[in-house]
């Protein structure tokens, strides 16, 4: 379907422009309505990683037991001594690469190179992809070898690993949704899907992978950090 | 008001080929509306039947045997969770949602029709999860609608094992259907109204629907979050919500967890629930009442603003449900202090209300009946909420019937009349033809009177200190032998309401059929539903072009014009504004910004 045409009349700032928009027949953002859609959702969202959080910090100041070193548990060695939080930094790392180069897929996109455009979504797919996968290997890692599991570790506390497990991994489905997204977009492009119609589709999905980044670095503080 | 100007949207609308496409797999928004309802509906059926069942079995202990304490308890839980959130909110925002918006905001269709139509798909699945929770071994839950653990997991309680797990899939899906219908909702709104139609000249209806999505979509996340967490504490062992726990001399296997987050977590989304429900009903009500009383609503920028304010303020007043928990006593002072300031817009909207039935021309029509008897039940259940809005007189009230009676009537009874006017409103638009009238009258009163001799006897059983959530209340020392009779005659009345809906489907089918031509306006409305240019209105809602909006939705018996209503799209070239003297500061949107 068609998206909104802009307008050609500059939009006022600050609050006038708030009021003008509010005021205005037909549409109350000059946005695309998938745009409009996508930052409402993402408002939503954000609601329920706020809930998995607060729930979280709630679980960790009524149990019994005490907190685990988060920084021994998820230490690395590489032949030497360990070194606390090597891997989530370059998970983080990753990830937070992943959104530059979505910012430059969609600067391509709005360009309408579309060759650029999807080589960089790709990229950023990739990117994606390889943060699950450490995430994987960092799961694989607690289960296997330090043995915690969803209802207990040798640790302490055993909501450390239940919210550990459910909220890294329901912010790994979020990435692993995002990377899917990603690909579908791409190959929309490839099949000329937008030629006629523009690319805030290419923008649209950047919104939610930016946001995905965004949670992860509230995540990354909130676990590995406090 | 800025006017912008924005070429013609057109959108590519799916056309249907087959009856299929039509009718079943429909990116229609009049017929997933449609499909919504009905199905909303059907289960809605469930949930009177299940209540029956318990007005049984309190009014006749030992007489019947229809349902063992198990089965009141899960009766309970069913009935609670289907009305409130299988009925309620699915008929108001997927059944009037998404008929209404395209139609009142003078669009083809949803913004996204076949997410729209997904949505209803989910739904459907959530709905065919919950009933199947009554055919697995142990039953459905009966941890009451509220799902407080830890006793939802425990052994004693019944469903604790597939019913409470089926319970929250459930709603887990019910939510993610409910957000696919909803941003679609508020996109519309928001991006979709068509030319000429400013925020402020929308009907009182659409407001209504536009802020409870918004709410859904910001309070839902805390029950689908609760809902995970007490699926990992039932099947993998986790003590989010579970205390250390000795049962039957046995200590399980869960220790530190916080029920009472739990507790936060669900009235978070409860709370806002009730807005969910009650914004809709206030939107609906409004225009029904406007519109059979031939005058321009009381104060509409009021009322737009007052229902802005009830959904800010609804976020802010969760723990008035959890005064008994054992939170902190100041929580209470907060909670209580903002529970009361809610009452102030509230208020406002019902003086409105009454105001514009003032030196009203009044049509006594059947949905002018229903949207009249709203007024009074939500008087009533509004009153007792300030009973219950303060801990001091919650903390004795709380476990009583008063509490049951309170929510019943404000949002039990309340939404279903306005659910009735609307549904008598709308029918002649919906089918084209119009409801019997004597028989909508007969089914407004036995629902009405019926409806209070349920629930105000309710308020002096609790006000007297029977306990609610009971099986059966045997003899006590502090209950008067004529709480049973209050209860046996309760039974009757609630028997004969459950019966007397039968009037409805019966009018709806015989009308369906046999009903008079309504022909495009019988109510003489000014809302753009009713200037479609083909009764039922087919795909595409506007024929060639979309309308264009002149004025709101609310010009009744202006002086000057030629009948006693101006639909929005006639241009001021054809009828009168409101001149200077009859000014309305509420009529003209350019010169009210803010």
């Amino acid at each position: 379907m068609s998206e909104a045409a802009a307008t050609s009349i500059a939009p006022n700032d600050g609050v006038t422009g708030l009021v003008d928009d509010w005021t205005a027949d037909k549409q109350a953002y000059h946005v695309p309505w998938g745009k409009a859609m996508m930052w409402i959702f993402l408002v939503s969202d954000t609601f329920i990683f706020t809930c998995f959080l607060t729930g979280y910090l709630n679980v960790r100041m009524t149990t019994t037991q005490p907190w685990p070193p988060q920084s021994e548990i998820f230490a690395l060695s590489f032949g030497g001594a360990p070194i606390p939080l090597i891997l989530i930094a370059i998970m983080t790392f990753v990830l937070i690469t992943s959104s530059g180069t979505m910012a430059l897929a969609v600067n391509y996109g709005y360009r309408r190179d579309k060759f650029k455009t999807i080589v960089f979504i790709c990229l950023t797919a990739l990117f994606g992809a390889t943060f699950v996968g450490m995430q994987a290997f960092e799961w694989t890692k607690l289960i296997v070898d330090e043995g915690v599991r969803p209802w207990g570790n040798p640790f302490g506390a055993p909501q450390f690993g239940s919210v550990f497990f459910m909220v890294t991994g329901f912010h790994g489905l979020h990435v692993s949704a995002g990377v899917i997204y990603l690909l579908w977009v791409a190959r929309r492009i490839w099949a000329g899907y937008y030629d006629k119609k523009g690319f805030e589709i290419v923008e649209i999905a950047g919104l939610y992978w930016h946001f995905v980044d965004l949670v992860w670095v509230f995540i990354f503080a909130f676990f590995y950090l406090l | 008001m800025a006017y912008v100007p924005l070429a013609d949207q057109e959108v590519e609308l799916h056309h249907p080929h087959s009856w299929v496409t039509k009718y079943v797999w429909s990116q229609d928004h009049k017929v997933i509306a449609i499909q919504y309802g009905g199905t909303a509906i059907a289960v809605g059926l469930v949930a009177l039947v299940l209540s029956l069942f318990m007005r049984m079995q309190l009014g006749f202990p030992e007489t019947f045997d229809l349902i063992d304490p198990n089965s009141y308890y899960q009766s309970v839980t069913m009935h609670g969770m289907i009305m409130v959130i299988y009925l309620l909110t699915a008929l108001f925002l997927g059944g009037f949602g998404n008929y209404l918006i395209p139609l009142m905001c003078g669009a083809r269709d949803m913004v996204f029709p076949f997410m729209n139509m997904l949505s209803y798909w989910v739904y459907l699945v959530s709905v065919i999860i919950l009933l199947a929770s009554f055919f697995v071994s142990g039953g459905p839950t009966g941890a009451g609608w509220t799902l407080y653990p830890p006793q939802t997991s425990m052994a004693g309680t019944p469903g604790h094992d597939m019913g409470i797990v089926l319970m929250l899939v459930s709603l887990a899906v019910f939510i993610v259907a409910f957000t696919m219908g909803g941003l679609n909702y508020v996109v519309t709104v928001l991006q979709y109204r068509c030319r000429g139609l400013t925020m402020m000249r929308l009907p009182l209806a659409v407001w209504g629907i536009f802020v409870a999505t918004v709410l859904g979509l910001f309070a839902f996340p805390a029950l689908l979050v609760a809902a995970i967490m007490m699926l990992f504490d039932t099947l993998i062992g986790t003590s989010f919500f579970m205390p250390a726990v000795i049962e039957s001399g046995t200590a399980l296997n869960y220790d530190g967890g916080s029920p009472i987050l739990f507790q936060h977590l669900f009235w978070f989304f409860g709370h806002p629930e009730v807005y969910i429900v009650a914004l809709p009903a206030f939107g609906l009500v409004s225009d029904v009442l406007s519109t059979h009383a031939r005058k321009n609503i009381f104060g509409y920028r009021m009322m737009v603003w007052a229902i802005i304010v009830i959904g800010l303020l609804s976020f802010i007043v969760w723990a008035h449900h959890m005064y008994v928990s054992g939170m902190h006593p100041y929580f209470g002072f907060f909670f209580a202090t903002t529970t009361l300031i809610i009452a102030v817009p509230t208020a406002l909207k019902v003086y409105n209300w009454v105001l514009t039935l003032w030196e009203g021309d009044i049509r006594m029509n059947a949905p002018m009946y229903f949207a009249i008897g709203f007024i009074f039940t939500f008087i009533h259940g509004g009153l007792t909420g300030l009973f219950l809005g303060n801990v001091v007189i919650d903390l004795p009230l709380s476990d009583t019937y008063f509490v049951v009676a309170h929510f019943h009537m404000v949002m039990g009874v309340s939404p279903i009349l306005v659910l009735f006017a609307a549904l008598y409103h709308w029918f002649p638009k919906m089918s084209g033809r119009m409801y019997h009238e004597g028989m909508a009258k007969l089914h407004f009163w036995c629902t009405f009177l019926g409806t209070y001799a349920i629930y105000l006897p309710m308020h002096y059983l609790g006000i007297h200190g029977v306990p609610r959530r009971y099986y059966a209340l045997g003899t006590t020392e502090f209950m008067a032998p004529a709480t049973q009779d209050a209860n046996t005659a309760i039974t009757i009345a609630a028997l004969f309401v459950g019966a007397s809906q039968l009037l409805y489907f019966i009018n709806m089918f015989w009308s369906l059929r046999y009903g008079e031509k309504s022909g495009p306006n019988p109510w003489g409305a000014n809302s753009l539903e009713w200037q479609t240019p083909d009764t039922p209105p087919i795909h595409g809602n506007w024929g060639d072009t979309l309308p264009t909006v002149y004025r709101w939705a609310y010009d009744y018996s202006v002086p000057g014009a030629h009948e006693d209503f101006i639909p929005q799209n006639t241009p001021e070239s054809e009828e009168p504004t409101v001149d200077e003297e009859h000014f309305d500061p509420d009529h003209d949107v350019s010169k009210a910004d803010l």
